[in-house]
């Protein structure tokens, strides 16, 4: 597998002349952007839903005569009457006033484990919190099952996310590679990307509709197996929930690299699946 | 529940809203599109007929929910709703234990009954030991004793027709700016006759406390807690919801949660 070097001259510049190339096929761009609507209302109807009853915990059950919780979020009041929000994770509180647990304008406070401007609705509603992570939920899975037998069939899931001998051997000059801001623009994904497109695409997706499925009291019926692989329904419910966060971490990451690569021409070629890549001179060369 | 209530037009139209909507982050934007009355939250809300319709598919009509041993008994069973109704029936049968108690089983039935707590208990017994999962997203693990509903409703012999089981409750809960409303909850007949749909009145190895739904209360393990109506007054046997409450099968059905609590 050979790899493309950069084109000193052409770093400076996304202008430069280059080829366009088809890049992402209708399959990866139809549901790249279903997944992307999917997950705004999945996510923020979800801290709508862990609102209504903000502890995680360990096992089968909520230990309300025990302690099995990992973390809670809620407003605490102080000797001095004032109320402050206090996360705890893991036996450590932090102080989150204004943004966890105590949120809203000083005049104006609401005590609410995530603030307004983080779920759908903005105000307290579980049951409307629900209904709208449901329905995306099915969209969700549906467009994952088009993706996964649509990108088996043409290739992407092993030429583009299944990371070879290669991409393994290629990650360590790659990372660094990422660290000095130089990116391969070749129209394939380095060995970089395979791994975080393939975490998130054949784990953290996976794991997040198996473990919605396991909070389900009707699935554990027709489907024990899977509290039984997750531990119980309550630590289904905190990975759930974890999962969620490394899903936000990749988010942000994923945008920082989108701007950093050339905000315009990914948006392209995630759009109409034109790419444009940088001129074949230096081939074979990694700088 | 109603069929799917989907077409083109209005899926486009939900689609078109909802992307135009995306960078509205902050939501506020959104808030009257999901709320109840709205067409958007009719279709939303569809999703639960699918949800409903896959698990009736997927999982077996007698398939039961998961069991635990006695060791998983690690709290009393935490309350939660109505824990200590007011009304005044309900406080005169308190009073004297409930020996007065009637189980109401009337509707789509050849035979109506009116059954004691008595009469319930010397029906056969079944002992289970599950975890109760509140809609809030907490679990709790605790060991109910009761007569399973199907057994009572062989007894009143139920009509071809029937579709649905009403429970209707004594205790109260606010609806509206000033009003209540007595509680009440609807199941279908594969979870009415389901072997752990049991009618309770013991837990954890004692009478069952108020606090928890005395006299008798339903449980339903394959369905969140809001299913398992509390303080039971009656049950009825009908082929319609649309008469009971605002039409929607339930208590907090009627405030917009899901008729079906399978998930």
């Amino acid at each position: 597998m050979d790899t493309a070097g950069h084109d000193s001259e052409s770093t400076a510049s996304d202008t430069q002349q280059g080829l366009t190339i088809s890049r992402h096929r209708l399959t990866t761009r139809l549901t790249h952007w279903a997944w992307a609507g999917a997950l705004f209302f999945l996510i923020l109807s979800g801290l709508q839903i862990f609102n209504a009853h903000p502890a995680l915990y360990v096992g089968q059950q909520s230990g309300f005569a025990f302690d099995n919780s990992v973390l809670s979020i809620g407003p605490v009041r102080e000797r001095s009457g004032e109320v402050r929000g206090l996360t705890t994770v893991f036996g450590l509180s932090f102080d989150t006033t204004g943004v966890l647990g105590v949120s809203g304008p000083e005049e104006e406070r609401t005590y609410r484990a995530f603030p307004a401007w983080l779920t759908l609705p903005s105000y307290q509603d579980l049951a409307t919190g629900r209904v709208v992570h449901f329905f995306f939920a099915w969209i969700f899975a549906a467009v994952y099952a088009v993706w996964l037998v649509g990108s088996a069939v043409n290739g992407h899931l092993r030429r583009d996310i299944l990371p070879g001998l290669a991409d393994i051997r290629a990650l360590p000059a790659t990372f660094v590679a990422h660290l000095r801001f130089r990116f391969e623009h070749d129209g394939r994904y380095n060995s970089l990307q395979k791994l975080s497109y393939g975490i998130v695409l054949l784990v953290f997706f996976p794991l997040m509709i198996a473990t919605g499925l396991t909070m389900s009291p009707g699935m554990n019926a027709g489907w024990p197996w899977l509290v039984q692989l997750f531990g119980g329904r309550q630590t289904a419910r905190t990975i759930h929930f974890a999962v969620m966060l490394l899903l936000g971490g990749f988010f942000a990451v994923h945008i920082a690299m989108v701007f950093a690569a050339g905000p315009i021409n990914e948006m392209r070629s995630m759009i109409t699946g034109r790419y444009r890549v940088r001129r074949s001179a230096g081939r074979g060369e990694r700088t | 529940m109603s069929a799917f209530q989907l077409n083109r037009r209005r899926f486009l139209t939900a689609a078109g809203v909802t992307v135009s909507a995306l960078p509205l982050a902050g939501c506020d934007a959104l808030d009257g599109l999901m709320g109840t009355g709205s067409s958007v939250r009719g279709l939303l809300a569809s999703a639960n007929s699918l949800t409903y319709r896959a698990q009736r598919l997927l999982v077996p009509a007698d398939r039961l929910a998961p069991e635990f041993a006695e060791s998983e008994i690690r709290q009393g069973q935490r309350p939660n709703g109505s824990t200590d109704p007011g009304d005044a029936t309900y406080l005169a049968l308190k009073q004297e234990d409930f020996a007065g108690y009637r189980l109401h089983v009337s509707g789509l039935v050849e035979r109506p009954l009116h059954l004691t707590l008595e009469e319930l208990r010397n029906m056969p017994s079944r002992t289970q030991i599950t975890r109760h999962d509140c809609v809030e997203g907490w679990s709790c693990i605790a060991k109910w004793s009761g007569v399973a509903l199907a057994r009572v409703l062989d007894e009143a012999r139920v009509k071809a027709e029937a579709r649905y089981v009403v429970f209707h409750c004594f205790d109260s809960m606010p609806l509206g700016l000033a009003g209540s409303a007595a509680y009440y909850t609807s199941i279908d007949m594969v979870d009415a006759r389901h072997p752990q749909t049991i009618l309770a009145y013991g837990l954890n190895g004692a009478a069952l406390p108020v606090a928890n739904g005395a006299p008798l209360r339903v449980r339903v393990e394959r369905q969140l807690g809001y299913k398992m109506a509390k303080y039971i007054r009656a049950i009825e046997v009908v082929a319609d919801l649309a008469p009971f409450g605002r039409g929607r099968g339930g208590y907090w059905e009627d405030l917009g949660y899901d008729w079906y609590a399978g998930i």
